[in-house]
């Protein structure tokens, strides 16, 4: 069987999710001896033409060309899977999706009628067909080769759907918002990171977006009894997942 | 052997005992603003004149102003961490010369003890002990713990606001299961520890530690103690006719209710002590070895319950009433007793402070009128 080709694709995204990639140190070299890495700007100049068999999509779609570039990835590949919270949710660019984007421009650029932009920002499933999400601000570096490696031998990854919480008890943190009334939105959010900030006393910021079942209001009338504030609750949902639909729900309840 | 009493001395003794007899000695101990398990070697590790305040979703450790060492109840840990750890490594695979090469990682060889365990606690480990060694399958992670683990139990003489031993039998009294058992006696200000076996072992530790023959008044305070504690419990469940209102009220609108706050977070179930779901997952390299390993689980989430990738539970109304039905009803059936003790921690670990013995009465008043 000829190897497969990988293609590595950006939108507007901080770069931080592909760098993942480059920073499996150990896992590189089995990646690049099992899998062909056709398209990988960030990595290599040399290009090989599509089509290709597995695309990592990183980034948000946030320009009229970007949303035509997606499609035109899609048709090029055989599976495509979204990495990260811009490619997954919108990133925390899609803050402007409640604001006017063209008042940002005018304060940022020096002449904003050069910047050709959407009101939006989007997720890539908004636009495309995709096959498999992988969450995180950035993805976790176990996650993605998981992936890859679930991908070449076509089975399906494990990537537990279930709550942060569930990492938190496994590696025996004594819950920090039951503890001290810590607002921490781990119970909702999707696992992966392995529960760090409860572990460092700081509440899960949601960098894996919604769970798969996330009963987000309930929590937020949790957090309420523990003395948040509507405004802190809505900032709290609006971060880097802020336009996951679970999220956003919400977060628009209390805004 | 009658029982003995030591002062604190004493106990450190014990400890240093146990650990010199190749014991690795497990207790309650302070981390992160909670009472938790873990290695110990010297009362002073203990949570000195610590107590805690807790309620549903609510936890607070609080300074006792005294210098008890056992004046605390239940922490998130159980210790069925131990016994049955978040992650343990089944198999390790690889590839020799075109052979799969399949190979039992080695288990624990030391003996534990666990130095403080409730009552409550030791009726979790003897429910454990019938899924994972008398159920026809012997689990050999656990029989590994469990083999040659010695219990230094405790009687309560304070409980939590979501501690409900009493109700469902387990305690604050430790009966059985236990090589030795301490009460702690205040008295006259001096604090003294009662100490009496159960076992042949435990009573050879105790004669090894020495100490004096316990006097009938201390008998008799050790005796009220606990059970102060038990009629001061605050928490109850009325166990008549559970079984019966779980089984025959699974369309109940309490269950709907309840899935309104639930969110579906599984803290529950890795909180409680006989909660033993797990799931069997590979870590495969690229380069062609696997790593077979077992994680805690939940009822709570989506993938514990599909089949082709669906899942059977999907409300959360279901996976709530899948829980609590057989915590209460169908582990009657499965392992003739019932599967909560009573520890409370399901409520008090639960990030909404759901509680399990306020859903009981709930359904029984709607049920009954
Ligand atoms: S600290 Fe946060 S993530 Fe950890 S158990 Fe509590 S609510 Fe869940
Ligand atoms: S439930 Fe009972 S035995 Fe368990 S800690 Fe509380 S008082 Fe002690
Ligand atoms: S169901 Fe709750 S109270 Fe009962 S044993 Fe489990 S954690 Fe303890
Ligand atoms: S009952 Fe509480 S701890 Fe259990 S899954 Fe629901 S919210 Fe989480």
């Amino acid at each position: 069987m000829s190897r497969r080709k990988l293609a590595v694709w950006k939108f507007a995204s901080c770069d931080g999710c592909q760098l993942t990639l480059l920073d499996c140190e150990d896992e590189l070299l089995s990646i690049a001896g099992a899998i062909d890495i056709a398209y990988f700007p960030e990595a290599s100049t040399t290009e090989v033409e599509g089509p290709y068999d597995l695309s990592l999509v990183e980034g948000s779609i946030t320009t009229p060309h970007d949303a035509e570039r997606i499609q035109t990835i899609r048709e090029q590949s055989t599976t495509l899977v979204t990495i990260g919270a811009c490619a997954t949710a919108g990133g925390i660019q899609a803050l402007r999706n409640w604001a006017d984007v063209r008042e940002f421009t005018s304060i940022v650029y020096a002449e904003p009628s050069f910047i050709s932009t959407l009101d939006t920002s989007t997720a890539i499933s908004e636009h495309v067909d995709v096959d498999f999400e992988l969450r995180g601000c950035p993805i976790s570096k176990a996650q993605l080769v998981e992936l890859i490696n679930a991908y070449l031998n076509d089975r399906r990854p494990y990537i537990p759907a279930h709550s942060v919480c569930m990492e938190c008890k496994a590696r025996g943190t004594p819950c920090i918002m039951v503890r001290d009334g810590v607002p921490c939105l781990g119970p909702v959010t999707h696992a992966g990171c392995g529960a760090i900030c409860p572990a460092y006393d700081r509440g899960c910021y949601g960098c894996f977006g919604p769970s798969e079942s996330a009963n987000v209001e309930a929590l937020a009338q949790w957090w309420k009894g523990l003395g948040v504030e509507d405004l802190d609750l809505v900032r709290a949902l609006r971060t880097f997942n802020a336009y996951a639909p679970e999220f956003k729900e919400v977060s628009d309840r209390y805004a | 052997m009658d029982p003995q009493t030591v002062d604190r001395h004493g106990l450190d003794r014990l400890i240093t005992h146990l650990a010199e007899s190749g014991f690795e000695v497990i207790g309650p101990t302070v981390r992160d603003g909670a009472v938790i398990y873990d290695h110990i070697s010297s009362t002073s590790d203990l949570p000195v004149g610590q107590g805690d305040a807790q309620e549903g979703g609510q936890y607070r450790l609080v300074n006792r102003g005294d210098s008890a060492l056992f004046g605390y109840n239940l922490g998130p840990t159980s210790w069925k961490q131990y016994l049955f750890p978040p992650k343990t490594e089944l198999l390790h695979i690889r590839r020799s010369n075109g052979d799969l090469v399949i190979e039992e990682p080695p288990t624990r060889t030391r003996p534990m003890a666990f130095f403080g365990i409730r009552g409550c606690e030791l009726a979790a480990i003897s429910i454990q002990d019938k899924v994972f060694l008398d159920s026809g399958y012997v689990d050999r992670t656990y029989a590994s713990g469990r083999k040659d683990l010695l219990l230094v139990a405790v009687n309560c003489t304070t409980s939590a606001a979501t501690c409900f031993c009493t109700s469902m039998g387990t305690g604050p009294k430790c009966e059985s299961g236990y090589d030795i058992v301490i009460t702690e006696l205040v008295d006259d200000g001096e604090t003294r520890y009662l100490v009496a076996a159960d076992t042949e072992r435990g009573e050879s530790i105790i004669t090894a530690v020495g100490g004096s023959p316990a006097k009938d008044e201390q008998l008799a305070n050790a005796e009220s103690a606990v059970q102060s504690t038990a009629a001061d419990m605050i928490r109850s469940m009325d166990t008549d006719g559970i079984y019966d209102l779980l089984i025959e009220n699974p369309d109940h609108p309490r269950w709907e209710q309840v899935a309104e706050r639930c969110l579906t977070c599984g803290n529950c179930t890795q909180a409680c002590p006989t909660c033993f779901c797990s799931d069997v997952a590979d870590r495969v390299t690229l380069d062609g070895t696997a790593i077979r390993e077992r994680r805690w689980d939940s009822c709570f989430g989506l993938d514990f319950s599909a089949l082709n990738r669906e899942p059977v539970r999907e409300s959360t109304s279901s996976r709530y009433r899948q829980w609590m039905t057989h915590k209460l009803a169908t582990w009657h059936d499965q392992f003739g007793s019932s599967g909560c003790v009573g520890c409370g921690r399901c409520i008090t670990w639960c990030p909404v402070g759901i509680d399990i013995t306020e859903e009981i009465v709930a359904m029984k008043e709607t049920v009954s009128t």
